[in-house]
């Protein structure tokens, strides 16, 4: 094993990382009931070394290969051929370190934000941190969906207890879409198992084997339609994505930046793995279908956006239209759109995370996320007040920021797909700029709504903290992306090398339009 | 050379430091010294540029000077590089010159001002992106620059952002000008799938290479086109610049005037290799340019605000450069375009004078007689409209003519007839403002008129600047086509103008005639104006507004574009997306997710025991 974590790093630093936070949840939870300085400095003091962590696992990482790298295999299941297998490549590192950033920031970030079974929460999110580790460590498929439903529970929880007013229904409808999705795709990862196992005599979980199975095309097309059902849920892709709004608006702050932040990701990220790695001819016969619903998403989720009266409810809508470009990226199949795609996905964690982030400090000072009920905010809070401005300007795509750059990338990427659909695209980043800079007009500027409003304080300490680091990725990104662009380029070059065999098959929009109007 | 590589990047760096460290501690530490750091960074960078200027004169090749590899993904390679050739250089020193007066009058201008070190940091952030986007060595940095100066006047439209109005103004200005970028993004890709670089060397040497068919480059140029439009304010983009005035008066001269509005016009230019290899594209741009001349023309007319009138006079004067463009006149258009910063630079400058000698009052009709009370500004004010109308020998009148002369010979005529109308108006209204303002008797209010004072010697010291270089900047273009100023640009204008096939011909009778027509449709507006606002102020300007009711009202309300706007592509996007959201997301999607909930709820009724902690799962 050329990249085992023994050469590379010599302990299990992918063991470590992912069962750091869960091991720190089970420490607060066993010894330190009722004593909330206690377990709050564990929480952050766990999140930072699993940070650390994953920076460390950084400086060992080689970006000049498409391999898995730190790997760990050693039987877990024999009988069934189920392996505890982990590794990385380029695409789940930076995705792992974007899950630890997003965790400290979370954790900090809601310090003082739950007042009721506060323990719970905590230990809730270093779970769901577990649990989205583990999702980008997988390597073996049944690893990979233990994983999966694990993150599942804390969120829903999150949701469900220290939510708003209607957070019943939004963790009931979030559960339900998702575990839809998750149902469906056990289905499938059963079925390709057996498939398997009936033409090789082994059977196997292991992805990198499935990877190489060659499955036929029935069991492709079937095999995609699941996967890519369950994971469009999760991104959430139009029409299955209206989970998303009631989510957030319901969750706690630091359970909408996670989940904005993280677990949208893990949507494209299986499709990647999955969709591309295991049908690539499929997945290629699929992209003008795929290409049509992002295009549908980046201008719907916009356009919807623009009429929102809840400022988070509109930073969720936002998601689905940011989420859109990032499908509409991938399915480009060309290396400007691919490495666009993944990187807008980091972007989109820390942009759309900071403004969650943000709306929630806005929300424990007024009570209200209604847009109406702001207006001036700057005379009163001048710091949050450029803080937004900031995160606003990054989501809209300014050029300088990070939101630009993976954004530029997607849209060239999809230019050379279709230039009508890149045509079609930009529309969604004019929408961007009317529904972003109007909330900002109506809630930052404009005279004071409310006397009230001026007695209140302006970011503290702990909240800047919060924020600064958001900050400074988004600038570093934006000027100098070139080290998070390398680490993609060989898995780029991989996903390239999948369909590489297919890519003749890629159909145009046209062609997807004309055999529509030829059926009629 | 040696010294142009750190000399090159310390150009736009000198600002982007005065922004950092004003924004930073300006609040707390700096407060009412806040102008001395950003003054001190544009002096220095005035000085580097006049260097620049002084090292890159008569050299065949840019200098390019790469500082790091920016995006670099497969074949999409690009730098994070700074080229200067003499069309940067002539563009550095204007942004730099006008930007150093327009920072010492600031200091006078906005002393009591309570976001004083805000407007300083900002004004520095936008000295910063312009000069990047002067300098870029690629079309992706040049993106970079034309969105943060877009930014910036973002920021300082509505720097004054408790008024609603302003707050208002900035974001239409950002929004208009992304419609705009949306064609340029798709040109900047454009480009890169055709040609496989953006680095401009490269893409104009493939250009005149060969090769590309017409029909690409002419998409090429129509989509970079329409990002100019927008941020040049060129029809039908152009409603966001009198709303831009909102803004500072500062502002409106540096951003809204002299510098960022011309960035489109730049940008063509600097393209020059692509548009004059797509000739129908041309035609386009001068179409555009000359409409947009004569038509925001007719609207400074009847505008009562001292800074719209100007506004508009902006957009019409950017028209011109178009129509320049239009007809391969590269250097005419640049011409214009500096003698254009001079003058309408201190047009503004001149009319904050006199807002700020009237405490804050910008309606012309509350104005008059004010010729003895502000006389420096009264002064150089006259100069500037003289430039502006376009008289001999003031500044405008050679970039003008040139432009109206050139269209002329190259058989544009209804271009050049179109221009020499939208003189003449431009003539009327120049010193309809200038007669309102300073001739006739006061209407001031009595309060307003006990406290006029001349303004301090910071702001009448950068006037009196403005008001020589509007005297006699216009001596650089003599004789027209072929003066100093023609040389200086030739190497960068030379690939271009031989695609086109363009030679100079001497100094002919034919120019000379020319120019006389020009300056007699000038004299005549200037007379017009001096008849109705002068000899007959009382009733001739509302008789004959009541004679043409219809077209009176049409250009007071600015041909009604904004309504028309308001009723059709604004008001459809807010309802299009009102039903997407109640109808499409509340009504069917979440609909059919909620009857799926509702059928769990039966299956819980007729199964009790299955339902999870007895929670209905609908609303």
């Amino acid at each position: 094993m050329e990249f085992g974590f023994a050469e590379q790093i010599g302990f299990r630093a992918l063991t470590l990382l992912t069962f750091l936070p869960a091991l720190g949840g089970l420490v607060m939870l066993l010894f330190m009931r009722g004593r909330p300085s206690a377990y709050k400095a564990t929480a952050l003091v766990t999140s930072l070394a699993t940070f650390a962590l994953s920076l460390y696992t950084l400086t060992v990482f080689r970006t000049d290969t498409a391999a898995y790298q730190l790997q760990e295999n050693f039987v877990w299941i024999k009988s069934f051929g189920i392996n505890y297998h982990v590794g990385v490549d380029g695409i789940s590192l930076l995705l792992i370190l974007l899950t630890t950033f997003l965790s400290v920031i979370a954790i900090i970030g809601s310090w003082n934000y739950v007042k009721d079974r506060e323990l719970g929460f905590f230990v809730s999110l270093l779970v769901l941190e577990t649990g989205m580790i583990g999702v980008f460590t997988a390597m073996d498929l049944f690893l990979f969906y233990v994983f999966w439903e694990i993150q599942l529970i804390p969120m829903y929880f999150i949701i469900g207890i220290w939510g708003g007013a209607r957070r019943i229904y939004a963790a009931i409808k979030f559960f339900l879409y998702t575990f839809a999705g998750s149902v469906i795709m056990l289905v499938a990862i059963l079925g390709i198992v057996w498939w398997y196992s009936n033409q090789s005599g082994v059977m196997t979980f292991d992805i990198l084997i499935l990877q190489q199975a060659g499955f036929p095309s029935n069991i492709q097309f079937w095999g995609f339609l699941a996967f890519f059902v369950a994971f469009a849920i999760k991104v959430p892709m139009f029409p299955v994505h209206t989970w998303l709004p009631d989510a957030h608006v319901e969750a706690p702050t630091a359970g909408s930046v996670i989940l904005a932040g993280v677990l949208l990701k893990m949507g494209v990220y299986g499709m990647i793995r999955f969709c591309v790695g295991f049908f690539p001819e499929a997945t290629i016969k699929a992209v003008p279908w795929v290409m049509v619903l992002s295009l549908i998403a980046i201008v719907y989720g916009a356009a919807v956006s623009l009429v929102q009266p809840d400022m988070k409810k509109l930073v969720a809508y936002s998601s689905v239209s940011h989420m859109g470009f990032v499908t509409a990226g991938l399915f480009a199949f060309n290396l400007q759109g691919i490495e666009g795609s993944i990187l807008q996905m980091v972007n989109h964690g820390i942009l759309t995370g900071a403004l969650f982030q943000m709306v929630g400090f806005f929300y424990e000072r007024t009570h209200t996320r209604e847009i109406k009920d702001y207006g001036g905010m700057a005379r009163p809070l001048p710091v949050a007040a450029a803080f937004f401005s900031l995160f606003v300007l990054g989501s809209l795509g300014l050029p300088g920021l990070n939101g630009f750059i993976g954004e530029f990338l997607i849209l060239l990427g999809v230019f050379q797909y279709a230039v009508v659909a890149a045509v079609f695209a930009s529309l969604g980043i004019i929408l961007g700029a009317g529904y972003l800079l109007w909330m900002y007009q109506r809630t930052m500027f404009q005279e004071l709504k409310n006397p009230k409003w001026l007695e209140l304080k302006d970011l503290n300490v702990r909240e800047i903290v919060t924020l600064v680091p958001l900050a400074t990725m988004a600038f570093v990104i934006g000027i100098y992306p070139r080290p998070f662009l390398e680490m993609l380029h060989q898995p780029a070059q991989n996903i390239m090398t999948q369909v590489e065999p297919y890519l003749a098959q890629k159909e145009s929009i046209f062609q997807l339009a004309s055999s529509f109007l030829g059926g009629f | 050379m040696e010294d142009m590589n750190v000399i090159v990047p310390l150009i736009p760096a000198l600002p982007l430091a005065a922004f950092i460290v004003t924004l930073l501690v300006g609040r707390w530490y700096i407060k009412d010294a806040a102008h001395w750091i950003p003054i001190l960074a544009m002096a220095a960078s005035l000085v580097l540029s006049v260097f620049v200027w002084w090292n890159i004169r008569g050299e065949e090749h840019p200098f390019v000077i790469e500082l790091w590899r920016w995006v670099p993904v497969g074949d999409f390679q690009v730098p994070l590089a700074l080229m200067v050739d003499q069309l940067t250089s002539i563009m550095l020193l204007v942004v730099t010159g006008v930007g150093t007066l327009i920072f010492i009058y600031s200091k006078g201008y906005m002393h009591d001002d309570p976001g004083y070190y805000r407007f300083y940091a900002y004004m520095s952030l936008f000295a910063f992106s312009m000069l990047m986007l002067v300098m870029s060595a690629n079309y992706l940095l040049l993106y970079l620059g034309w969105e943060a100066v877009g930014l910036c006047s973002y920021y300082l439209i509505g720097f004054y952002y408790h008024k609603p109005s302003a707050a208002s103004a900035g974001k239409k200005a950002f929004i208009t000008n992304r419609v705009g970028d949306f064609g340029f993004g798709l040109g900047v890709m454009l480009i890169f799938v055709t040609l496989g670089t953006l680095n401009y060397t490269e893409v104009f040497e493939k250009v005149q290479a060969g090769g590309v068919g017409e029909g690409t480059l002419m998409a090429i140029a129509l989509l970079l086109f329409m990002g100019a439009m927008g941020k040049s304010a060129q029809f039908p983009l152009h409603v966001w610049l009198p709303d831009a005035m909102e803004g500072p008066t500062p502002v409106s001269a540096l951003i809204h005037a002299a510098t960022m509005v011309t960035a489109g016009v730049y940008m063509v230019a600097r393209s020059a290799v692509i548009f004059a290899s797509a000739p129908d594209a041309m035609l386009v741009v001068g179409a555009i340019g000359a409409f947009t001349a004569i038509f925001a023309a007719t609207i400074g007319i009847a505008q009562n605000d001292i800074k719209r009138v100007m506004a508009y006079s902006t957009v019409s004067q950017l028209g011109y450069m178009f129509m320049a463009l239009g007809v391969g006149a590269w250097a005419a258009a640049i011409f214009h375009l500096m003698t254009h910063a001079f003058f309408k630079a201190l047009l503004f400058l001149g009319s904050g004078s006199v807002i700020h000698a009237l405490s804050g009052e910008q309606d012309m009709r509350k104005m008059g007689g004010l010729r003895s009370r502000i006389p420096y500004t009264y002064w150089t004010l006259v100069a500037a409209a003289f430039a502006l109308a376009g008289v001999f020998p003031f500044a405008g009148f050679w970039s003008k003519d040139e432009i109206l002369g050139m269209n002329f010979k190259d058989g544009a005529y209804v271009v050049w007839l179109v221009g020499l109308v939208a003189a003449f108006i431009t003539a009327f209204y120049t010193f309809r403002l200038i007669f309102m303002t300073f001739w006739g008797r006061s209407r001031m209010d009595p309060e307003v008129e006990h406290h006029v004072h001349e303004s301090p010697w910071s702001m009448i010291g950068p006037l009196v600047v403005l008001g020589a270089l509007s005297i006699v900047g216009g001596f650089l273009g003599f004789p027209p086509e072929n003066g100093v100023f023609h040389k200086f640009l030739e190497p960068v204008f030379e690939p271009a103008n031989a695609i086109l096939g363009v030679h100079h011909e001497g100094f002919a009778p034919l120019d000379l005639v020319l120019m006389v027509v020009s300056v007699v449709v000038a004299l005549s507006g200037i007379v017009l104006a001096y008849w109705f606002y002068v000899v007959r102020p009382d009733d001739l300007p509302q008789k004959a507004g009541a004679r043409a009711r219809v077209l009176y009202r049409a250009i007071f309300n600015k041909w009604y574009i904004d309504e028309i706007y308001d009723a059709t592509v604004i008001r459809l996007t807010v309802d299009g997306s009102r039903w997407l959201w109640r109808v499409v997301d509340a009504g069917i999607i979440d609909g059919a997710v909620n009857g799926i909930g509702r059928l769990w709820d039966l299956g819980g009724a007729w199964c009790g025991p299955c339902r999870p902690g007895g929670y209905r799962i609908t609303p």
